[in-house]
């Protein structure tokens, strides 16, 4: 039996064909990907990801323990704020890439992936348990209290502040919704009840997420639907939420990452700080930057009319002759630029821009050029 | 509410077929193309191959999937829609017109007999 969100029967309404994702009933499109696609990109649109977890870590020792456990410096965020960070294993391999935001002084709130839920209670709960200050720390999984929206998009600010009123009572303090900055995160009254929403997202447009209730959650996706429609808002589905994070270069977990790939093969240095004293799997890392990685996360885009990569197919190099050198981890025609695109590990010479690749389609090689990321750059 | 010419005949796997003496032009049906949403690949089968009724022989491709395409009907491969390969919006725009796939020449005219009415296709696809 598939999970199904609080905005299952609003999906419906919409027409939207369902798929199973990591055990969700969730909406792959509404109307049509390249249209959704292009909403969000030219004005806005709304994404169900109720799907996502939430964890809280709390107590005297939650910041100490989540710089054990995260890779990037949570000891720098203020309150009401929140950056990208992965979860690591001694391996320096990927347990879950997350958000993480500090809600106040002992109170961090990290939004990670659906279908790692399980996988990262378990990982975090066993890092906690043998914490040396774990009588001064709660991991909670709150994912079944919470629903979530995205709305995203240059249109999003001209509407989201009539649905979210008010100024925001914590986090980040006494601000309207669109005052918010980059990674910021907010707490609105909203219909009685409070809501968190950051200034974040997954489409490399501007926008919005907004955690809350079921009820919370299930109104404010009727109201941010109404309200965004003159801009142009469209409901948009995981189809259009793939192909926008894919033009971006944004990994999604069992694509670019899992637990045998580190943040530096997948090009996540930046979201690792190494001159923290300590961290689950530093010492891995440290060695694998001394010694070099072996492989590294190229993204690419398709020469010409071809047909668009998809992830399994094989990555061939010419160099010496013709030889196999990887693999697509994603790949999809880009309604942006309508060209294939995609992201697949190779050695890390053949990662370089303008390096000439051929994906095999079909028994077939199409030639393909190596790009800088994000694929998709905004004019 | 898919379009279902009355004059074609229908493959359970949502292709059509257009019969002219011993020639048959091949496309998808509407049904299919809304199905699979934003066409943006056609791969055709080459002219002069020969296929088997049931043999698959071209793809469609989404944003999302690739999906493959079997030949209603055994025969020679005469002609390919070289403006579907170049443009393949045409396969939602004009499914059952300017956006077919390929003609062939019938080797076994009796392969028409497996194939679908109308009415028998527009039951399958719950119309």
């Amino acid at each position: 039996m598939l999970k199904r969100t609080a905005l299952f029967s609003a999906h419906q309404k919409l027409g939207a064909r369902l798929v199973d994702f990591g055990g969700w009933e969730m909406p792959v499109q509404y109307s049509s990907i390249v249209e959704e696609h292009l909403a969000v990109r030219q004005a806005a649109g709304i994404f169900d990801i109720s799907h996502m977890g939430e964890l809280t870590v709390s107590g005297p020792a939650a910041c100490d323990f989540l710089n054990h456990v995260l890779t990037n410096d949570v000891s720098k965020l203020a309150e009401g704020q929140g950056h990208y960070t992965l979860l690591c294993n001694e391996r320096g391999g990927v347990v879950d890439a997350v958000s993480v935001f500090r809600l106040s002084e002992e109170v961090y709130l990290l939004v990670i992936n659906a279908a790692r839920i399980e996988a990262d209670v378990a990982w975090m709960k066993s890092q906690a348990g043998a914490f040396p200050r774990k009588d001064r720390l709660i991991v909670n999984d709150a994912s079944e209290n919470y629903s979530a929206v995205a709305v995203q998009g240059p249109k999003v600010t001209g509407f989201i502040g009539n649905c979210l009123q008010g100024q925001s009572q914590s986090g980040v303090r006494d601000v309207h919704v669109t005052e918010l900055k980059k990674n910021e995160i907010g707490v609105f009254e909203f219909q009685g009840a409070n809501v968190f929403a950051s200034r974040t997202g997954y489409t490399g447009e501007d926008g919005f997420e907004i955690i809350g209730r079921a009820d919370s959650i299930q109104t404010l996706w009727d109201e941010l639907l109404a309200a965004g429609k003159p801009h142009g808002c469209l409901p948009c589905g995981l189809g259009a939420r793939d192909t926008l994070r894919t033009e971006m270069c944004y990994p999604l977990y069992g694509h670019e990452l899992d637990e045998e790939t580190t943040p530096l093969e997948a090009g996540l240095g930046f979201f690792v700080a190494m001159d923290k004293s300590e961290f689950v799997g530093k010492s891995a890392l440290v060695k694998q930057k001394q010694e070099g990685i072996r492989k590294k996360l190229v993204a690419f885009t398709m020469t010409g009319k071809t047909p668009p990569p998809r992830p399994h197919y094989d990555i061939w190099s010419t160099g010496e002759g013709y030889s196999k050198v990887g693999q697509v981890v994603s790949g999809t025609q880009s309604p942006s630029l309508n060209l294939g695109i995609g992201m697949g590990y190779v050695t890390p010479d053949l990662a370089k821009p303008k390096t000439e690749l051929f994906i095999d389609v079909r028994g077939r090689r199409f030639p393909a050029l190596a790009v800088s990321r994000p694929i998709y750059k905004k004019s | 509410m898919s379009n279902v010419p009355t004059d074609l005949k229908y493959a359970k796997s949502h292709e059509w077929v257009r019969i002219t003496g011993d020639t048959a032009v091949i496309g998808i049906t509407d049904h299919a193309q809304h199905e699979l949403t934003d066409v943006v690949f056609v791969e055709l089968p080459a002219a002069g191959r020969q296929v088997k009724a049931g043999e698959a022989c071209a793809v469609v491709e989404s944003v999302k999937t690739a999906s493959d395409i079997y030949s209603p009907v055994g025969g020679e491969v005469v002609e390919t829609n070289k403006a579907v390969a170049d443009n393949p919006a045409l396969v939602n725009t004009a499914p059952y017109g300017d956006g077919w796939f390929y003609k062939i020449k019938l080797t076994n005219p009796s392969d028409l007999d497996a194939l679908l009415s109308p009415e028998a296709y527009s039951k399958q696809i719950g119309g």
